[in-house]
């Protein structure tokens, strides 16, 4: 149907999208490159020079990055387990044939609307307090000892709330594949006595599967990019600073130009041996 | 994983279902129930659950700390005016890709999508040290910009996979009755376009107002939006709990009552169409 005509027009209507996604991208990632060159202190501007891979060479050298890489990846996995199984668990208990099972949806998706900033101090305040929060009063009550999360523990307390905020959106994603689950096939499964764990391990699993990678792999974007959260609630320090908040710290703090463009190149290319396969997997969604 | 149930066993599982929702949703129900007490009462141990004298002091108290109706107008004018912008990026582009793709069509959508896996904190320094240059720090322009970009390849995707569902047959007709490519957008296209250019502008003011990445770290008061008014409560002499709660309360209600209209599209948008 693509005649020269519409063809044409074709290009002129993508034309602007395209170019300010390139500009947008080629830009500051031309400049990010260039900066990590530098020894470039915003400090002492007129003193910058060309130090060639000096920057990475610091960057993954120093102890802070190492902690910050090993903080990110913990950060990261960890929310992925525990949002995708919990999700897994959510969206079965959903998927039943249950009373009310709206409200129930609306409950559980309600904490992907709420502002990192938010979720983040609520739980650190009103929550995880140590003398006036909740999670205090129920363990005393319980005759549980009562944690003091963000001294004794502060990743974990970090990765409960970054979970809380993603574990509905793996919830949703995997009732939608679920409720996609031919009845029929629902049915042909009870006809055959399939016991529980069986179906759910050779028919639901299998089922499902494609859009848990699709979970894992869109979470990761975001996991990769985690700040808000800390940034409100440990603000750094050694158990906590993952890399964004690295590179924030280098830029902001220590005025390191330099450096913090060498640690945002690390960034760039860990995010994209992620998207490599989503890209991948969302391709071939494409020619189906 | 509908096996036959008998009345009794789906009361069982409704009522661990709602145990799970209520669990989940609890952080905020507790932060809607604080706002209401006294900061006395927000601290109190036992907590108090509902039986305190409930107020909306602090709903007052919160424009006069921290000028709230300012910074949910910067979010408002943030996530409304850089989609709208996006859109009129996006909806030539996804048009044309839908009804006259290319052979490179394919690979262009999927180029855009890999603009999206750049993390912001990647290029946090080169865009940092532009808007330094060109006194963008703390302007809405800036920002805007930054969150339009953002967005700009979720919503041609978006905006893609709901045209590839308009029936071509009826533009085929529209263009043997001889209808111009204008009229063919007009009076054909956009009736059937609406919905999901609601959809996907539903979505991405979502994911604008709760953007905490560029709105933190480049601006501070004059275009700073909610999310940054809300961090300003982290500070170590700020413990006002009743206070961050009315706060907080005022700057996720409208996302949360939006959000819950679109949990469908929400689905299809995050996961790019590969989960519908």
């Amino acid at each position: 149907m693509a005649t020269q005509q519409t063809t044409t027009a074709g290009r002129l209507l993508v034309a602007p999208s395209v170019i300010v996604l390139f500009l947008w991208m080629i830009v500051p990632l031309a400049m990010t490159i260039y900066f990590s060159t530098l020894n470039y202190n915003l400090l002492n501007p007129e003193s910058r020079s060309f130090i060639g891979i000096g920057n990475y060479l610091d960057f993954l050298t120093d102890p802070d990055f190492i902690g910050a890489l090993v903080n990110t990846l913990i950060l990261v996995a960890s929310v992925l387990v525990l949002s995708v199984v919990g999700g897994i668990f959510v969206a079965l208990l959903m998927d039943q044939p249950i009373y009310g099972q709206n409200f129930v949806r609306v409950m559980v998706i309600a904490p992907f609307f709420v502002m990192p900033t938010v979720s983040a101090l609520i739980w650190k305040n009103m929550l995880m307090n140590p003398v006036s929060g909740l999670f205090a009063w129920v363990s005393h009550v319980l005759g549980l000892p009562v944690i003091d999360w963000f001294t004794s523990c502060p990743m974990l307390a970090v990765i409960l709330i970054v979970t809380w905020q993603w574990l509905p959106f793996a919830s949703l994603i995997l009732l939608t594949a679920l409720q996609s689950l031919d009845e029929e096939q629902k049915e042909a499964a009870t006809l055959d006595g399939a016991k529980a764990a069986n179906y759910f391990i050779y028919i639901v699993l299998p089922h499902i599967a494609r859009a848990v990678t699709v979970v894992v792999l869109i979470e990761t974007i975001f996991l990769l990019n985690v700040f808000a959260e800390i940034r409100v609630t440990t603000n750094g320090g050694e158990a906590t600073t993952n890399i964004p908040f690295r590179i924030f710290e280098l830029a902001t703090n220590a005025n390191d130009v330099g450096g913090a463009a060498a640690g945002g190149i690390v960034a760039v290319v860990l995010a994209n041996i992620v998207a490599v396969f989503l890209v991948r997997m969302i391709g071939k969604n494409l020619e189906s | 994983m509908a096996l036959k149930q008998t009345t009794g066993q789906r009361v069982r599982v409704t009522v661990a279902a709602w145990v799970v929702g209520f669990l989940i949703f609890f952080p905020i129900l507790w932060m809607f129930l604080t706002s209401f007490k006294t900061e006395g009462d927000a601290y109190a141990i036992p907590p108090k659950f509902l039986f305190f004298p409930w107020t909306t002091e602090n709903y007052v108290e919160v424009q006069s700390r921290v000028d709230y109706f300012a910074h949910a107008l910067n979010s408002i004018v943030l996530s409304v005016g850089a989609n709208l912008v996006g859109l009129a990026f996006a909806i030539p582009a996804a048009w044309s890709m839908s009804f006259a793709p290319t052979k490179r069509t394919k690979d262009l959508l999927m180029w855009m999508l890999s603009t999206k896996m750049m993390p912001a904190s990647g290029v946090f320094m080169a865009v940092y040290f532009l808007f330094l240059q060109a006194h963008l720090l703390d302007s809405r322009w800036g920002v805007g910009f930054l969150l339009m970009m953002a967005n700009l390849p979720i919503i041609v995707w978006m905006l893609y996979t709901y045209f590839k569902e308009i029936p071509v047959d009826i533009l085929e007709a529209a263009r043997m009755d001889g209808a111009s490519l204008a009229n063919e957008i007009i009076y054909v296209l956009t009736p059937m376009a609406v919905p999901g250019i609601a959809s996907t502008m539903l979505l991405a003011i979502i994911l604008s107002w709760n953007e905490a990445f560029w709105t933190l770290n480049l601006t501070n008061v004059t275009a700073a939006p909610l999310t940054n008014m809300i961090a300003s409560f982290s500070s170590p002499e700020g413990d006002f709990w009743a206070l961050l709660s009315a706060a907080s309360v005022l700057a996720i209600a409208p996302i949360l009552i939006l959000g819950w209209f679109s949990q469908r599209q929400l689905v299809r948008g995050l996961t790019f169409g590969a989960v519908k």
